[in-house]
Protein backbone atom coordinates (compact mmCIF):
# COMPACT_ATOMS: atom_id res chain seq x y z
CA UNK A 1 0.00 0.00 0.00
CA UNK A 2 1.28 3.07 -1.13
CA UNK A 3 0.51 5.98 1.39
CA UNK A 4 0.10 9.86 -0.49
CA UNK A 5 2.08 12.12 1.19
CA UNK A 6 -0.31 14.74 -0.13
CA UNK A 7 -3.23 13.19 2.13
CA UNK A 8 -1.41 13.87 5.13
CA UNK A 9 -3.88 14.83 7.82
CA UNK A 10 -1.85 15.76 10.78
CA UNK A 11 1.72 17.36 10.53
CA UNK A 12 4.10 16.84 13.57
CA UNK A 13 7.11 18.98 13.83
CA UNK A 14 10.04 18.69 16.06
CA UNK A 15 7.54 18.06 18.98
CA UNK A 16 9.54 18.17 22.43
CA UNK A 17 7.41 17.77 25.62
CA UNK A 18 9.29 18.21 28.92
CA UNK A 19 8.04 17.68 32.50
CA UNK A 20 10.63 19.92 34.61
CA UNK A 21 13.75 17.85 34.07
CA UNK A 22 12.28 15.07 32.35
CA UNK A 23 12.13 14.83 28.58
CA UNK A 24 8.90 13.19 28.30
CA UNK A 25 8.99 13.20 24.01
CA UNK A 26 11.92 13.74 22.40
CA UNK A 27 12.10 15.73 19.08
CA UNK A 28 8.79 14.08 17.58
CA UNK A 29 8.37 14.25 13.59
CA UNK A 30 4.94 12.46 12.52
CA UNK A 31 2.60 12.64 9.38
CA UNK A 32 -0.58 11.45 9.81
CA UNK A 33 -2.33 10.12 6.79
CA UNK A 34 -6.03 11.17 6.28
CA UNK A 35 -8.65 8.22 6.11
CA UNK A 36 -6.49 6.10 7.29
CA UNK A 37 -6.25 4.41 11.11
CA UNK A 38 -2.73 5.24 12.21
CA UNK A 39 -1.64 3.04 15.29
CA UNK A 40 0.38 4.76 18.05
CA UNK A 41 2.42 1.47 19.35
CA UNK A 42 4.59 1.09 22.14
CA UNK A 43 5.46 -0.51 26.14
CA UNK A 44 3.20 1.61 28.67
CA UNK A 45 5.19 5.09 29.80
CA UNK A 46 6.74 5.80 26.22
CA UNK A 47 4.64 8.95 25.97
CA UNK A 48 1.66 7.76 23.59
CA UNK A 49 -0.57 9.39 25.66
CA UNK A 50 1.35 12.53 25.56
CA UNK A 51 1.72 12.71 22.21
CA UNK A 52 -2.10 11.90 21.74
CA UNK A 53 -2.98 15.11 24.70
CA UNK A 54 -0.36 17.42 22.56
CA UNK A 55 -2.77 16.88 19.20
CA UNK A 56 -5.66 18.76 21.24
CA UNK A 57 -4.15 20.93 23.89
CA UNK A 58 -5.19 18.90 26.67
CA UNK A 59 -1.69 19.29 27.83
CA UNK A 60 -2.92 22.68 29.04
CA UNK A 61 -4.61 20.66 32.48
CA UNK A 62 -1.22 19.64 33.41
CA UNK A 63 0.52 23.29 34.31
CA UNK A 64 3.96 20.72 34.96
CA UNK A 65 4.08 20.06 31.40
CA UNK A 66 5.86 22.14 28.82
CA UNK A 67 5.42 21.76 24.77
CA UNK A 68 7.47 23.00 22.03
CA UNK A 69 6.91 22.43 18.26
CA UNK A 70 4.45 22.12 15.68
CA UNK A 71 0.84 20.35 15.84
CA UNK A 72 -0.31 21.37 12.05
CA UNK A 73 -4.07 20.34 11.74
CA UNK A 74 -5.63 21.62 8.35
CA UNK A 75 -2.63 24.06 8.95
CA UNK A 76 -3.14 25.34 12.00
CA UNK A 77 -0.85 25.08 14.40
CA UNK A 78 -2.45 23.80 17.55
CA UNK A 79 0.05 24.27 20.04
CA UNK A 80 0.45 28.24 18.80
CA UNK A 81 -0.98 29.75 22.27
CA UNK A 82 -3.14 32.52 20.60
CA UNK A 83 -4.84 29.68 18.45
CA UNK A 84 -8.83 29.69 19.05
CA UNK A 85 -8.46 25.86 21.08
CA UNK A 86 -12.05 25.67 21.58
CA UNK A 87 -13.00 25.24 17.71
CA UNK A 88 -9.94 23.26 17.06
CA UNK A 89 -10.68 20.98 19.40
CA UNK A 90 -14.23 20.26 17.90
CA UNK A 91 -12.29 19.39 14.75
CA UNK A 92 -11.15 15.51 16.75
CA UNK A 93 -13.17 13.46 19.10
CA UNK A 94 -11.97 12.16 22.14
CA UNK A 95 -11.85 8.21 23.19
CA UNK A 96 -10.23 8.01 26.56
CA UNK A 97 -9.21 4.99 28.05
CA UNK A 98 -12.27 4.37 30.13
CA UNK A 99 -15.55 6.45 29.15
CA UNK A 100 -16.41 9.78 31.59
CA UNK A 101 -19.99 10.31 30.31
CA UNK A 102 -21.09 13.91 31.50
CA UNK A 103 -23.43 14.25 34.56
CA UNK A 104 -26.40 14.18 32.91
CA UNK A 105 -28.93 12.12 31.17
CA UNK A 106 -28.00 9.80 28.03
CA UNK A 107 -30.03 12.30 25.41
CA UNK A 108 -27.75 15.58 27.19
CA UNK A 109 -24.74 13.85 26.60
CA UNK A 110 -25.04 13.93 22.84
CA UNK A 111 -27.06 17.41 22.53
CA UNK A 112 -24.22 18.80 24.66
CA UNK A 113 -21.71 18.79 22.18
CA UNK A 114 -24.67 19.28 19.32
CA UNK A 115 -25.48 22.64 20.94
CA UNK A 116 -21.97 24.02 21.54
CA UNK A 117 -21.96 23.29 17.55
CA UNK A 118 -24.59 25.51 17.38
CA UNK A 119 -27.71 23.12 16.73
CA UNK A 120 -30.78 25.03 18.34
CA UNK A 121 -34.06 23.58 17.44
CA UNK A 122 -35.65 20.47 19.13
CA UNK A 123 -36.44 18.70 15.85
CA UNK A 124 -32.61 19.01 15.05
CA UNK A 125 -31.38 17.89 18.08
CA UNK A 126 -33.53 14.51 18.43
CA UNK A 127 -32.88 13.68 14.82
CA UNK A 128 -28.78 14.32 15.46
CA UNK A 129 -28.65 12.80 18.66
CA UNK A 130 -30.69 9.71 16.89
CA UNK A 131 -28.54 9.87 14.28
CA UNK A 132 -25.04 9.83 16.37
CA UNK A 133 -26.44 6.90 18.47
CA UNK A 134 -27.16 4.87 15.73
CA UNK A 135 -23.64 5.70 14.51
CA UNK A 136 -22.30 3.87 17.53
CA UNK A 137 -24.91 1.61 17.38
CA UNK A 138 -26.10 2.16 20.93
CA UNK A 139 -29.77 3.10 19.78
CA UNK A 140 -31.51 0.20 20.02
CA UNK A 141 -30.18 0.02 23.62
CA UNK A 142 -31.13 3.00 24.74
CA UNK A 143 -34.34 4.71 22.75
CA UNK A 144 -36.46 3.77 24.95
CA UNK A 145 -34.16 5.54 28.10
CA UNK A 146 -33.00 8.83 26.56
CA UNK A 147 -33.93 10.96 29.82
CA UNK A 148 -31.94 8.12 32.28
CA UNK A 149 -29.03 9.55 33.57
CA UNK A 150 -25.91 8.23 31.63
CA UNK A 151 -24.36 6.58 34.86
CA UNK A 152 -27.03 3.70 34.56
CA UNK A 153 -25.25 2.44 31.17
CA UNK A 154 -22.80 -0.30 31.48
CA UNK A 155 -18.91 0.47 30.86
CA UNK A 156 -19.30 -1.03 26.95
CA UNK A 157 -22.26 1.16 26.77
CA UNK A 158 -20.64 3.98 28.27
CA UNK A 159 -17.76 3.84 26.02
CA UNK A 160 -20.03 3.73 23.05
CA UNK A 161 -21.97 6.65 24.31
CA UNK A 162 -18.48 8.27 24.26
CA UNK A 163 -18.06 7.77 20.84
CA UNK A 164 -21.09 8.98 19.44
CA UNK A 165 -20.84 12.17 21.93
CA UNK A 166 -17.66 12.43 20.11
CA UNK A 167 -18.81 11.85 16.27
CA UNK A 168 -21.53 14.70 17.67
CA UNK A 169 -19.29 17.23 17.07
CA UNK A 170 -18.64 16.34 13.48
CA UNK A 171 -15.00 16.03 13.49
CA UNK A 172 -12.57 15.02 11.30
CA UNK A 173 -10.15 13.38 13.60
CA UNK A 174 -11.04 10.96 16.03
CA UNK A 175 -8.05 10.30 18.69
CA UNK A 176 -8.54 7.39 20.76
CA UNK A 177 -6.20 6.45 23.80
CA UNK A 178 -6.36 2.83 24.41
CA UNK A 179 -10.46 3.10 24.05
CA UNK A 180 -10.66 -0.76 24.53
CA UNK A 181 -8.68 -1.22 27.62
CA UNK A 182 -11.78 -1.23 30.24
CA UNK A 183 -13.88 -3.06 27.92
CA UNK A 184 -15.12 -6.91 27.66
CA UNK A 185 -13.87 -8.61 24.31
CA UNK A 186 -17.57 -7.97 22.94
CA UNK A 187 -17.28 -4.58 23.32
CA UNK A 188 -13.87 -4.35 22.26
CA UNK A 189 -14.49 -5.79 18.71
CA UNK A 190 -17.31 -3.81 18.64
CA UNK A 191 -15.27 -0.38 19.18
CA UNK A 192 -12.56 -1.69 16.40
CA UNK A 193 -15.19 -2.85 13.86
CA UNK A 194 -16.81 0.34 14.18
CA UNK A 195 -13.41 2.24 13.44
CA UNK A 196 -12.45 -0.02 9.94
CA UNK A 197 -16.22 1.87 9.22
CA UNK A 198 -15.66 5.25 10.10
CA UNK A 199 -12.14 5.59 8.72
CA UNK A 200 -14.07 6.28 5.33
CA UNK A 201 -15.13 9.40 6.68
CA UNK A 202 -12.62 9.83 9.63
CA UNK A 203 -8.66 10.56 10.52
CA UNK A 204 -8.74 8.24 13.04
CA UNK A 205 -5.12 8.22 15.57
CA UNK A 206 -5.12 5.13 18.14
CA UNK A 207 -2.60 4.67 21.28
CA UNK A 208 -2.55 1.14 22.18
CA UNK A 209 0.26 -1.10 23.80
CA UNK A 210 -2.15 -4.31 22.32
CA UNK A 211 0.17 -5.81 19.22
CA UNK A 212 -2.79 -7.79 17.91
CA UNK A 213 -5.43 -5.16 17.99
CA UNK A 214 -2.83 -3.13 15.72
CA UNK A 215 -2.31 -5.50 13.47
CA UNK A 216 -5.82 -5.86 13.31
CA UNK A 217 -6.96 -2.44 12.49
CA UNK A 218 -3.56 -0.28 11.81
CA UNK A 219 -3.04 1.54 7.62
CA UNK A 220 0.01 3.28 9.42
CA UNK A 221 2.00 2.43 12.45
CA UNK A 222 4.74 4.41 14.77
CA UNK A 223 6.46 2.95 17.57
CA UNK A 224 7.29 4.26 20.17
CA UNK A 225 9.68 4.00 23.33
CA UNK A 226 10.88 6.06 25.83
CA UNK A 227 9.75 9.29 24.47
CA UNK A 228 11.02 8.60 20.86
CA UNK A 229 9.49 7.61 17.08
CA UNK A 230 11.83 4.30 16.84
CA UNK A 231 9.76 3.52 13.67
CA UNK A 232 7.10 4.41 11.40
CA UNK A 233 5.57 3.32 8.41
CA UNK A 234 2.48 1.37 6.86
CA UNK A 235 1.38 -1.65 8.71
CA UNK A 236 3.02 -3.94 6.25
CA UNK A 237 6.38 -2.19 6.82
CA UNK A 238 6.48 -2.39 10.46
CA UNK A 239 5.31 -5.61 10.98
CA UNK A 240 6.21 -7.17 8.29
CA UNK A 241 9.56 -6.19 7.78
CA UNK A 242 11.11 -3.89 10.79
CA UNK A 243 14.08 -2.38 10.42
CA UNK A 244 14.88 -1.03 13.97
CA UNK A 245 16.24 -3.63 16.42
CA UNK A 246 14.34 -2.47 19.37
CA UNK A 247 11.15 -2.53 17.03
CA UNK A 248 11.79 -6.22 16.20
CA UNK A 249 12.13 -7.40 20.26
CA UNK A 250 8.75 -5.55 20.60
CA UNK A 251 7.11 -7.40 17.90
CA UNK A 252 8.66 -10.49 18.85
CA UNK A 253 7.92 -10.45 22.63
CA UNK A 254 11.27 -10.23 23.90
CA UNK A 255 11.60 -6.72 24.73
CA UNK A 256 13.51 -5.91 28.14
CA UNK B 1 4.78 -13.90 70.59
CA UNK B 2 1.51 -14.34 69.54
CA UNK B 3 -0.33 -13.79 72.91
CA UNK B 4 1.00 -10.36 72.87
CA UNK B 5 -0.29 -9.99 69.75
CA UNK B 6 -3.37 -10.90 70.81
CA UNK B 7 -3.31 -8.46 73.95
CA UNK B 8 -2.58 -5.78 72.35
CA UNK B 9 -5.15 -5.65 69.57
CA UNK B 10 -7.64 -6.10 72.39
CA UNK B 11 -6.45 -3.51 74.46
CA UNK B 12 -6.78 -1.27 71.59
CA UNK B 13 -9.89 -2.35 70.96
CA UNK B 14 -11.20 -1.84 74.47
CA UNK B 15 -9.76 1.89 74.43
CA UNK B 16 -11.80 2.67 70.74
CA UNK B 17 -14.89 1.57 72.10
CA UNK B 18 -14.66 3.02 75.17
CA UNK B 19 -13.81 6.35 73.86
CA UNK B 20 -16.58 5.72 71.01
CA UNK B 21 -19.74 4.94 73.45
CA UNK B 22 -18.43 7.55 75.84
CA UNK B 23 -18.35 10.54 73.53
CA UNK B 24 -21.97 9.08 72.10
CA UNK B 25 -23.18 8.85 75.82
CA UNK B 26 -22.16 12.50 76.40
CA UNK B 27 -23.92 13.91 73.16
CA UNK B 28 -27.19 12.06 74.07
CA UNK B 29 -27.23 13.64 77.32
CA UNK B 30 -27.02 16.96 75.99
CA UNK B 31 -29.99 15.88 73.58
CA UNK B 32 -31.81 14.66 76.65
CA UNK B 33 -31.11 17.85 78.75
CA UNK B 34 -32.27 20.10 75.88
CA UNK B 35 -35.42 17.76 74.90
CA UNK B 36 -36.19 17.16 78.50
CA UNK B 37 -35.86 20.80 79.72
CA UNK B 38 -37.24 22.30 76.44
CA UNK B 39 -40.67 19.89 75.79
CA UNK B 40 -41.47 20.96 79.53
CA UNK B 41 -41.51 24.68 78.08
CA UNK B 42 -42.91 24.34 75.14
CA UNK B 43 -46.24 25.20 73.99
CA UNK B 44 -48.15 26.75 70.72
CA UNK B 45 -47.55 29.99 72.31
CA UNK B 46 -44.14 29.86 72.50
CA UNK B 47 -43.93 29.35 69.34
CA UNK B 48 -46.55 31.57 67.54
CA UNK B 49 -46.22 34.79 69.70
CA UNK B 50 -43.75 37.32 70.35
CA UNK B 51 -42.71 38.11 74.22
CA UNK B 52 -45.16 40.31 75.88
CA UNK B 53 -44.29 42.59 78.51
CA UNK B 54 -42.63 41.44 81.52
CA UNK B 55 -42.28 38.17 79.51
CA UNK B 56 -38.68 38.06 81.03
CA UNK B 57 -39.60 38.10 84.79
CA UNK B 58 -42.42 34.78 83.32
CA UNK B 59 -45.35 36.54 81.86
CA UNK B 60 -46.56 35.05 78.51
CA UNK B 61 -45.46 35.50 75.68
CA UNK B 62 -43.36 33.23 72.98
CA UNK B 63 -40.25 33.67 71.08
CA UNK B 64 -41.61 34.12 67.40
CA UNK B 65 -39.40 37.07 66.95
CA UNK B 66 -36.26 35.25 67.68
CA UNK B 67 -37.44 31.90 65.37
CA UNK B 68 -38.51 34.18 62.24
CA UNK B 69 -35.24 36.22 63.36
CA UNK B 70 -32.98 33.58 63.21
CA UNK B 71 -34.25 32.45 59.86
CA UNK B 72 -34.68 35.18 58.08
CA UNK B 73 -30.94 36.20 58.84
CA UNK B 74 -29.60 32.66 58.21
CA UNK B 75 -31.70 32.69 54.93
CA UNK B 76 -30.10 35.78 53.73
CA UNK B 77 -26.72 35.28 54.95
CA UNK B 78 -26.60 31.24 53.41
CA UNK B 79 -28.15 33.02 49.89
CA UNK B 80 -25.26 35.69 49.45
CA UNK B 81 -22.78 33.40 50.45
CA UNK B 82 -23.55 31.40 48.02
CA UNK B 83 -23.85 33.74 45.62
CA UNK B 84 -20.50 34.50 46.37
CA UNK B 85 -18.97 31.08 47.34
CA UNK B 86 -19.66 29.15 44.34
CA UNK B 87 -18.01 31.47 42.03
CA UNK B 88 -15.19 31.40 43.99
CA UNK B 89 -14.80 27.36 44.61
CA UNK B 90 -15.13 27.07 40.81
CA UNK B 91 -13.06 29.71 40.19
CA UNK B 92 -10.44 28.26 42.09
CA UNK B 93 -11.04 24.66 40.76
CA UNK B 94 -11.62 25.29 37.13
CA UNK B 95 -9.49 28.61 36.25
CA UNK B 96 -6.77 28.57 38.68
CA UNK B 97 -6.26 24.94 39.31
CA UNK B 98 -2.92 25.19 36.63
CA UNK B 99 -1.60 27.61 39.28
CA UNK B 100 -1.00 25.17 42.31
CA UNK B 101 0.95 27.84 44.60
CA UNK B 102 -1.49 30.15 43.64
CA UNK B 103 -4.77 27.89 44.76
CA UNK B 104 -2.25 26.38 47.93
CA UNK B 105 -2.47 29.98 49.17
CA UNK B 106 -5.85 30.66 48.59
CA UNK B 107 -6.57 27.45 50.32
CA UNK B 108 -4.23 27.94 53.18
CA UNK B 109 -6.18 31.62 53.55
CA UNK B 110 -9.25 30.45 53.42
CA UNK B 111 -8.64 27.88 56.12
CA UNK B 112 -7.19 30.54 58.20
CA UNK B 113 -10.27 32.60 58.21
CA UNK B 114 -12.65 29.54 58.81
CA UNK B 115 -10.68 29.12 61.99
CA UNK B 116 -11.72 32.72 63.18
CA UNK B 117 -13.72 32.92 65.94
CA UNK B 118 -16.98 34.07 65.43
CA UNK B 119 -16.86 36.89 67.90
CA UNK B 120 -14.06 38.34 65.86
CA UNK B 121 -16.40 38.69 62.81
CA UNK B 122 -18.74 40.30 65.28
CA UNK B 123 -16.24 42.74 66.11
CA UNK B 124 -15.19 42.94 62.85
CA UNK B 125 -18.81 43.86 61.29
CA UNK B 126 -19.54 46.21 64.34
CA UNK B 127 -16.76 48.45 63.40
CA UNK B 128 -17.68 48.46 60.01
CA UNK B 129 -21.06 49.63 60.89
CA UNK B 130 -19.30 52.26 62.99
CA UNK B 131 -17.38 53.10 59.81
CA UNK B 132 -20.69 53.23 57.70
CA UNK B 133 -23.07 55.12 60.32
CA UNK B 134 -25.37 51.89 60.22
CA UNK B 135 -27.85 50.52 63.62
CA UNK B 136 -27.44 47.08 64.62
CA UNK B 137 -29.97 45.49 62.40
CA UNK B 138 -31.18 42.59 60.00
CA UNK B 139 -28.74 43.92 57.44
CA UNK B 140 -25.85 44.27 59.43
CA UNK B 141 -26.32 40.63 61.16
CA UNK B 142 -26.94 39.13 57.90
CA UNK B 143 -23.69 40.81 56.25
CA UNK B 144 -21.30 39.47 59.33
CA UNK B 145 -22.73 36.32 59.24
CA UNK B 146 -22.43 36.08 55.31
CA UNK B 147 -18.60 36.37 55.33
CA UNK B 148 -18.26 34.22 58.84
CA UNK B 149 -19.82 31.76 56.68
CA UNK B 150 -18.24 32.31 53.24
CA UNK B 151 -14.96 30.23 54.29
CA UNK B 152 -17.20 27.47 55.66
CA UNK B 153 -19.30 27.61 52.11
CA UNK B 154 -16.24 27.54 49.93
CA UNK B 155 -13.58 25.35 51.29
CA UNK B 156 -16.52 22.87 51.71
CA UNK B 157 -17.46 23.72 47.87
CA UNK B 158 -14.01 23.88 46.93
CA UNK B 159 -12.97 20.10 48.45
CA UNK B 160 -16.27 18.43 46.63
CA UNK B 161 -15.13 19.99 43.43
CA UNK B 162 -11.66 18.86 43.54
CA UNK B 163 -13.15 15.43 44.05
CA UNK B 164 -13.84 16.00 40.02
CA UNK B 165 -11.44 13.78 37.71
CA UNK B 166 -9.60 15.28 35.25
CA UNK B 167 -10.61 12.48 32.73
CA UNK B 168 -13.80 14.29 33.24
CA UNK B 169 -12.57 18.03 32.07
CA UNK B 170 -10.30 16.60 29.83
CA UNK B 171 -13.79 14.94 27.72
CA UNK B 172 -15.79 17.95 28.14
CA UNK B 173 -12.67 19.78 26.58
CA UNK B 174 -12.39 18.12 23.80
CA UNK B 175 -16.28 18.64 22.87
CA UNK B 176 -15.36 22.23 22.81
CA UNK B 177 -16.51 23.13 26.18
CA UNK B 178 -14.86 26.57 27.22
CA UNK B 179 -14.51 27.03 30.82
CA UNK B 180 -16.94 28.98 32.16
CA UNK B 181 -19.42 25.75 30.72
CA UNK B 182 -17.00 23.17 32.37
CA UNK B 183 -17.60 24.84 35.28
CA UNK B 184 -21.57 26.04 35.54
CA UNK B 185 -22.52 22.92 33.66
CA UNK B 186 -20.25 19.90 34.10
CA UNK B 187 -18.37 20.75 38.04
CA UNK B 188 -21.92 21.79 39.22
CA UNK B 189 -23.75 19.11 37.86
CA UNK B 190 -21.57 16.27 38.87
CA UNK B 191 -21.10 17.71 42.43
CA UNK B 192 -24.43 18.75 43.18
CA UNK B 193 -25.21 16.57 46.27
CA UNK B 194 -22.08 17.98 47.68
CA UNK B 195 -22.93 21.78 47.19
CA UNK B 196 -26.03 21.34 48.78
CA UNK B 197 -24.37 19.84 51.62
CA UNK B 198 -22.07 22.39 51.71
CA UNK B 199 -25.36 25.32 51.86
CA UNK B 200 -27.15 23.57 54.37
CA UNK B 201 -24.02 23.44 56.42
CA UNK B 202 -23.49 26.66 56.58
CA UNK B 203 -26.77 27.27 56.98
CA UNK B 204 -26.41 25.21 60.12
CA UNK B 205 -23.61 27.27 61.18
CA UNK B 206 -24.98 30.68 60.01
CA UNK B 207 -28.07 29.98 62.51
CA UNK B 208 -26.66 28.30 65.38
CA UNK B 209 -24.14 31.19 65.92
CA UNK B 210 -24.76 33.62 69.06
CA UNK B 211 -21.45 36.05 68.78
CA UNK B 212 -21.55 37.38 65.13
CA UNK B 213 -24.88 38.79 65.39
CA UNK B 214 -24.60 40.08 69.23
CA UNK B 215 -23.49 43.42 68.00
CA UNK B 216 -24.68 43.22 64.59
CA UNK B 217 -28.27 42.07 64.39
CA UNK B 218 -29.05 43.09 67.73
CA UNK B 219 -31.81 41.95 69.74
CA UNK B 220 -35.26 42.83 69.43
CA UNK B 221 -39.24 41.48 70.67
CA UNK B 222 -40.45 42.93 67.50
CA UNK B 223 -41.58 40.62 64.51
CA UNK B 224 -38.30 41.47 61.41
CA UNK B 225 -39.79 43.95 59.59
CA UNK B 226 -37.40 45.98 58.17
CA UNK B 227 -33.63 45.66 56.56
CA UNK B 228 -32.60 48.76 58.40
CA UNK B 229 -34.34 47.38 62.40
CA UNK B 230 -33.01 45.11 64.63
CA UNK B 231 -33.79 41.22 64.86
CA UNK B 232 -34.07 39.07 67.11
CA UNK B 233 -32.25 35.37 67.02
CA UNK B 234 -32.39 32.42 68.71
CA UNK B 235 -29.12 31.63 70.33
CA UNK B 236 -29.10 35.08 71.64
CA UNK B 237 -32.69 33.94 72.69
CA UNK B 238 -31.36 31.27 74.31
CA UNK B 239 -28.46 33.14 75.93
CA UNK B 240 -30.86 36.72 77.55
CA UNK B 241 -33.45 33.81 79.10
CA UNK B 242 -30.70 31.75 80.44
CA UNK B 243 -29.42 34.82 82.34
CA UNK B 244 -33.21 35.31 83.56
CA UNK B 245 -33.37 34.49 87.53
CA UNK B 246 -36.99 33.18 86.75
CA UNK B 247 -36.82 29.37 86.35
CA UNK B 248 -40.03 29.44 83.82
CA UNK B 249 -38.12 32.01 81.92
CA UNK B 250 -34.75 29.78 82.00
CA UNK B 251 -36.21 27.13 81.11
CA UNK B 252 -38.25 28.39 77.65
CA UNK B 253 -34.49 29.01 76.84
CA UNK B 254 -34.26 25.33 76.30
CA UNK B 255 -37.32 25.41 74.02
CA UNK B 256 -35.24 27.95 72.46
CA UNK B 257 -32.21 26.06 72.48
CA UNK B 258 -34.83 22.80 70.84
CA UNK B 259 -36.19 24.66 68.40
CA UNK B 260 -32.92 25.40 67.06
CA UNK B 261 -31.64 21.79 67.02
CA UNK B 262 -35.00 20.89 65.55
CA UNK B 263 -34.60 23.03 62.50
CA UNK B 264 -30.60 21.95 62.07
CA UNK B 265 -32.12 18.69 62.61
CA UNK B 266 -34.62 19.32 59.69
CA UNK B 267 -32.09 20.96 57.63
CA UNK B 268 -29.54 17.89 58.14
CA UNK B 269 -32.23 15.22 57.01
CA UNK B 270 -33.32 17.61 54.05
CA UNK B 271 -29.90 17.50 53.04
CA UNK B 272 -29.60 14.18 53.15
CA UNK B 273 -32.29 13.84 51.31
CA UNK B 274 -31.54 16.07 48.40
CA UNK B 275 -28.33 14.48 48.29
CA UNK B 276 -29.81 11.07 47.10
CA UNK B 277 -32.45 12.34 44.97
CA UNK B 278 -29.73 14.25 43.32
CA UNK B 279 -26.93 11.54 43.01
CA UNK B 280 -28.40 9.67 40.88
CA UNK B 281 -27.23 11.93 38.14
CA UNK B 282 -23.72 11.96 39.13
CA UNK B 283 -21.80 9.38 37.27
CA UNK B 284 -18.99 7.46 39.64
CA UNK B 285 -15.47 7.43 38.19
Amino acid sequence: MMLDMEMNKIHIENLNVFAGRQQILKDININIPKNKITVILGPSGCGKTTLLKCMNRLTDLYPELKVTGKVLINDKNVLDPHADIVTLRQYMGLLMQRPYPLPMTIYNNIAYGLKLRGVKSRRDLHKQVMHYLQLANLWDEVRHRLREPASRLSIGQQQRLCLARGLAVNPEIILADEPTSALDPISSQYIETKFTELKNDYTIVLVTHVLRQARRIADYVVFMYLGEVIEQGTVEEVFGNPKMEKTKQYLGGTFN
Amino acid sequence: MKRSKKIEESFFKVLMVIATYSILAVLALIMYSIFAKGIKAMSWEVLTTVPSGGYYYGKGGGILNAILGSLSLAFGATLLAFLIGLPVALYINVFLVRYKNAVRMIRFILDLVWGIPSIVYGAFGFSMMILLGIQTSLLAGTITVTLFILPIMIRSMDEILRTVPIGLSEAAYSLGSNKSELAFKIFTRQTISGIITAILLSFGRGIGDAASVLFTAGYTDNLPNSLMEPVATLPLSIFFQLSSPVPAVQDRAYASALVLTLIILLVSLFSRGLGKRYHKTKINF
